[in-house]
């Protein structure tokens, strides 16, 4: 996966770069703080965007790309914006066996994403995971924290719909009372 | 500084003290397969796992790379157990490398030839099933071509990189199956900061950086940088 930040204003990589900056304050420049900085920093944006990254490489005089090697090595860190809503498709072995990977493709397709993007309108973030403890429900998938079970393709359609009417209703709620 | 006297396969050999087993076979012409060995790193990347040798009175055949030589022992770089080690870590290595040998610019140069069959391996393997990555090349740059999928990620020539330039360009990136050699953000390579010295290239065992023009083996220094 590649770093992608399309539509990215030059205000917007100034305003990382300064927020980078401030999380910086306090870390000393060794690099063994790299991974609770850039903890930090992800705390602070949400995500690891490009400059950011640059931003550590020079603050701790190390290689960009050692930088980009730790954040792409662990799942805890992440290269795009999250979206409004999280959703954790998950492959342990018995989400596995119950066809983990076949509601991974329903995600992919209905959200025209791959593991670890953005939707464009940065209405969903999606990723996988390894286990999240309620293997009798699998196929399990996490929908904003909370664990659906049984998530067949049709359920897939199912979670997105309840979405789209909530949505539907806020936007009425809100064009009547203005 | 001390001397050790050893024997490797019989051969009477004399090495530094604190001299790698590798190190010191290599230096007095015994062939042992290795790929991610660096002559002038102080410490071994000891990343392809082929390099076993036995040991007698150990039990169990050592990485040539990581044991030093010691005064009085004697090394069997074509024991069994060793190579039977060796031609394992080689046929996962061939698991995910595409064998396309004929369209190869490194045919007959390779490698990857040498030590199959230096060790008796097959380049490729029926023990376990092929999973190829299928990542693009890179040709961006003007002097080399890039191809992931032949790369072995032996790390040689991200050490090289760091030590001409003031930072580097190549690292690793990402885990696992996907742990590949790359830049940052995944850049490519041939983006105005690669200085084109080409060390990266001359140092590549399996020709994943390929000189462009297509000459045969040409710039392959080896382990030597």
């Amino acid at each position: 996966m590649t770093q992608t930040d399309p539509g990215k204003t030059a205000e917007e990589k100034a305003q990382s770069r300064q927020e980078t900056k401030q999380a910086l304050k306090g870390f000393g420049r060794k690099k063994q703080n790299l991974i609770p900085i850039l903890q930090k920093v992800q705390g602070r944006l949400g995500y690891l965007p490009r400059e950011a990254m640059t931003e550590i490489a020079e603050y701790l005089n190390i290689p960009d790309i050692d930088v980009y090697g730790v954040v792409t090595f662990y799942n805890q860190f992440r290269l795009t914006p999250p979206g409004r809503h999280s959703v954790r498709v998950c492959l342990g072995t018995a989400c596995h066996m119950k066809g983990g990977y076949i509601t991974l493709d329903a995600w992919k397709r209905r959200l025209d994403i791959n593991p670890g993007e953005t939707t464009t309108d940065r209405e969903f973030d999606m990723d996988t995971v390894a286990c999240v403890g309620c293997c009798t429900k699998a196929p399990v998938t996490v929908v904003d924290n909370k664990p659906e079970g049984k998530v067949e393709p049709t359920r897939v359609d199912g979670i997105l719909l309840a979405f789209e009417q909530e949505r539907e209703v806020k936007d009425k709620e809100e064009s009547e009372s203005s | 500084m001390k001397s050790v006297s050893l024997s490797i396969d019989g051969k009477k050999i004399t090495a530094k003290e604190g001299t790698k087993i590798l190190r010191a076979a290599l230096e007095n012409d015994i062939y042992i397969a290795n790929l991610c060995a660096i002559k002038d790193k102080a410490e071994p990347n000891a990343a392809c796992r082929l390099c076993f040798v036995e040991i007698e009175g150990e039990e169990e055949p050592v990485t040539a790379c990581t044991r030093e030589a010691t005064d009085g022992m004697v090394v069997n770089t074509r024991g069994e157990r060793a190579l039977e080690l060796a031609r394992t870590g080689f046929e996962l290595l061939m698991a995910s490398h595409p064998v396309d040998c004929a369209n190869c610019p490194a045919n007959g140069v390779c490698e990857l030839q040498k030590i199959a069959k230096h060790i008796g391996g097959k380049l490729k393997t029926k023990r376990f099933r092929q999973l190829l990555r299928e990542l693009p090349i890179d040709d961006s740059n003007p002097l080399f071509t890039y191809d992931p999928n032949k790369c072995v990620l032996c790390g040689r020539c991200v050490w090289v990189c760091r030590q001409r330039k003031e930072t580097a360009l190549l690292g690793f990136a990402h885990r696992g199956f996907k742990r590949v050699v790359t830049t940052f953000a995944g850049e490519p390579i041939g983006a105005e900061r690669c200085l084109d010295c080409s060390a990266c290239v001359e140092v590549c065992p399996t020709r994943a950086l390929a000189f462009k023009g297509g000459e045969k083996g040409l710039g392959y220094r080896g382990w030597v940088v």
